[in-house]
């Protein structure tokens, strides 16, 4: 089996059975990470190229990682050390890469559409790992498979998205994939953090946490992008805490059961307490694990190597 | 030298609609009616057959981008006006924000230089309210008109200083210039790169909201009421623009207003897939403005039709979206959209016809637009039923940013005269 599609460049343009079967296959590769050698050869002799226009350590090291242990040839490139700064366009640097027959690229960029365009241009496999707030489907899919792990179903589960939604590319693709898989979307945030019409892509939206958070079966923070805010979001880091910050108090209002997710890196104190972060409910390390596992599953079924 | 149209259906809006014959003497309109004969001269005039074809002013456009000075990499004054004049275009306006700024005299001079040696298309040079477009001091007005320019405008830099707009826009008084707004409130817009709504949402792209048009529409109408000033407004393409300028038409106050091609044909959507030949300035917005657009241009709240004609290198569209620039050509496709108004009975031909002439040269007072005796015989030919797909690289702008490549349209441009001169004529080959 294999995914009939060059790229992997949204959750938007996935059906339930791809998400499916990337989970299904996911299932297999965490066996493999868990094992004394962690290595398969299903993608030797494959080149996978990291092309990282932002900085990031999480992803960048998880698509590394599930690559080496898929026994491909990995490079990295980040903005330091290409050559975009030069007057090369996006698609000139990703065709030089190309022609040096890179079979799968994995783009992380500022600019929402960077990996539809370039998927568009090369002939190489792009996998988007993240573009500026539009997409970040690999994120999605491990916080399905978390899900699923924890929960067996996704079937009328109510997940409340917590955070500066409008900013967030993580909110966007997890909200196509949990409405996908027939979960329930709760979104919430500030109104200065809701963008236009969010309640037409399936989610409902509150402004009120603590209303919010009632009965939900998973709890997924934001990070408050404390470096990217523009004028006026909200007043202040202490207001915002306060009124949106997930604390173990307002997490009893929750589900018995309820799990706390977090794409990290976590403002500890900021959006989340750290006894919530690091208590009972979290699955923030689970998804860091799971993460490998399910970008192992989208190198491989990409790479056309079943 | 004389020309002979003949058997054509003639549209000189308000003055003739019906079949006749144009008769060009020495450049200029002689006559127009039914079964002309020529008078004796020193020889028989060269005729031109138009049956089944219309025979109209040329058009003129109040809105474009020519490039140069500074930027003729994207498109010069000689292959800006061939494009005006193969999209039916004689007479264009030429925005200022050239490097450097049309913001003097020797500048709009240069243009104008530029532009009669290219010999194509009029070119009518917009000035720029303030030195170097930037928002602050006001450009030496007086001598831009005196140099030959017919209207002013930051184009592309809004005036957002309400003083220094009052200013302008009394000063211009003095003058009788129009003051030309590029209305965005550029800290609601501030990185936004295309509409606020549904798509912007999903695709996660920074929006411009509709109100960020609608502040400055709303400012500018009330000090156009407080100086007495004539005011264009650019590229209309919100529904609260149209309500705002209907509504202080009917109070009286001097206003004008443009919309664009691509805002009564195209709406957001065409953002999907981050197409940047649907990133523009002011954005594609939803299908209720274009609505508004439509019934503003049918109502005449919207005075003309201009094409913001803005064209761009390959290389730069090729970039991501939020980092490609703002515009897209459209002289060269605006007949065809425009005609499409009268398909959907939207407009009457004829009152299609005006938005592109007599419509625009009144709202800049510019004495072209029509087929009155006496008058340069700026006229053009076109073919109301051809069919035809839209190839870019036909274009004779430089620039082949168009969201329309590929679409098949009708209504093509045959013949442009200037002056009675045939500058133009459609190759067989286009045929």
């Amino acid at each position: 089996m294999s995914l009939k599609r060059k790229d992997l460049v949204s959750i938007a343009s996935l059906d339930p059975d791809e998400i499916m079967l990337i989970l299904e296959t996911a299932d297999s590769f965490k066996e493999v990470s868990g094992r004394e050698i962690k290595k398969v050869p299903a993608l030797r002799g494959k080149t996978v190229v990291n092309f990282f226009f932002e900085p990031s350590t999480r992803t960048r090291t998880s698509f590394e990682l599930a690559a080496k242990r898929l026994s491909a040839d990995v490079i990295n490139f980040s903005t330091s050390s290409s050559s975009v700064v030069k007057g090369e366009t996006l698609l000139d640097t990703a065709r030089n890469i190309e022609a040096m027959q890179a079979d799968i690229i994995v783009l992380r960029h500022p600019a929402a559409g960077a990996a539809e365009t370039l998927a568009r241009g090369v002939k190489s496999s792009v996998i988007n790992a993240g573009d500026g707030w539009h997409e970040h489907p690999t994120q999605a899919l491990l916080d399905l498979f978390t899900l699923r792990e924890k929960k067996l179903t996704f079937k009328g589960l109510r997940v409340a998205i917590v955070g500066d939604l409008a900013h967030s590319r993580v909110a966007r693709s997890n909200i196509y994939a949990l409405t996908k898989m027939g979960a329930e979307v709760r979104a919430v945030g500030p109104p200065t953090m809701i963008p236009a019409f969010l309640d037409r892509l399936g989610a409902r939206v509150y402004y009120n946490m603590d209303e919010a958070l009632r009965g939900v079966d998973v709890i997924l923070m934001l990070r408050l992008q404390l470096e990217r805010q523009g004028p006026a979001l909200f007043p202040t880091i202490r207001e915002y805490s306060r009124l949106y910050g997930l604390t173990s108090e307002r997490l009893k209002l929750a589900d018995s059961g309820a799990l706390v997710m977090h794409p990290g890196p976590i403002n500890r104190g900021v959006e989340i307490a750290p006894e919530v972060a690091d208590g009972f409910a979290s699955v923030i390390l689970d998804q860091v694990t799971n993460g490998v596992a399910v970008r192992m599953a989208v190198l491989y079924l990409l790479s056309g190597a079943s | 030298m004389r020309i002979l149209i003949k058997g054509g259906w003639v549209i000189d809006p308000g003055r003739v609609n019906g079949l006749a014959d144009v008769l060009i003497e020495d450049g200029k309109i002689a006559a127009v009616g039914e079964r002309l004969t020529p008078g004796r001269g020193p020889a028989p005039p060269t005729v031109i057959d138009a049956s089944g074809k219309l025979v109209l002013p040329g058009f003129v456009d109040l809105h474009v981008h020519l490039r140069e000075p500074g930027f003729e990499y994207k498109e010069t004054i000689a292959t800006g006006t061939a494009a005006a004049l193969a999209g039916g275009f004689t007479s264009v306006c030429c925005m200022p924000n050239t490097h450097p700024v049309n913001d003097n005299q020797a500048i709009t001079e240069f243009i104008l230089e530029q532009a009669r040696v290219a010999g194509n298309a009029r070119v009518f040079p917009v000035g720029a309210i303030t030195k170097g477009s930037e928002g602050k001091e006001l450009a030496e007005i007086g001598e831009l008109r005196d140099a030959g320019c017919v209207a002013i405008s930051d184009d592309g830099q809004p005036v957002m200083n309400s003083l220094v707009m009052r200013r302008a826009m009394e000063y211009a008084l003095a003058f009788d210039l129009p003051v030309v707004d590029h209305c965005e409130d550029l800290h609601l817009s501030e990185g936004g790169c295309m509409n606020e709504g549904i798509v912007s949402t999903q695709l996660g792209l920074p929006g411009i909201p509709a109100a960020a048009e609608d502040v400055m529409v709303a400012r500018n109408l009330a000090l156009a009421q407080l100086t007495g000033a004539r005011l264009h407004l650019a590229h209309v393409s919100t529904e609260g623009s149209v309500r705002l300028v209907r509504e202080a038409k009917a109070r009286g106050v001097r206003v004008t207003a443009e919309a664009c091609p691509h805002h009564f044909t195209l709406t957001e959507e065409a953002v999907r897939g981050f197409d940047t030949h649907a990133k523009m300035n002011p954005p594609l917005r939803t299908w209720q403005d274009v609505q508004a657009v439509k019934e503003g241009l049918r109502d005449g709240a919207i005075d003309a039709i201009a094409t913001d004609h803005a064209p761009h290198a390959a290389q730069e569209k090729q970039q991501e979206f939020a980092a490609a620039p703002n515009g897209i050509v459209g002289l060269e496709t605006a007949l065809p959209l425009t005609l499409a108004l009268v398909e959907e009975s939207i407009l009457t031909l004829e009152s299609a016809v005006a938005k592109l002439t007599t419509e625009p040269a009144r709202a800049f007072r510019l004495p072209k637009g029509s087929l009155a005796p006496g008058v340069d015989a700026d006229v053009v030919l076109v073919d109301p039923k051809a069919q035809w797909g839209v190839d870019p690289s036909r274009f004779r702008s430089k620039g082949r940013n168009t969201p329309f490549a590929g679409w098949t349209v009708k209504g093509r441009v045959l013949t442009t005269l200037v002056g009675g001169r045939v500058v133009y004529e459609l190759p067989t080959a286009e045929r």
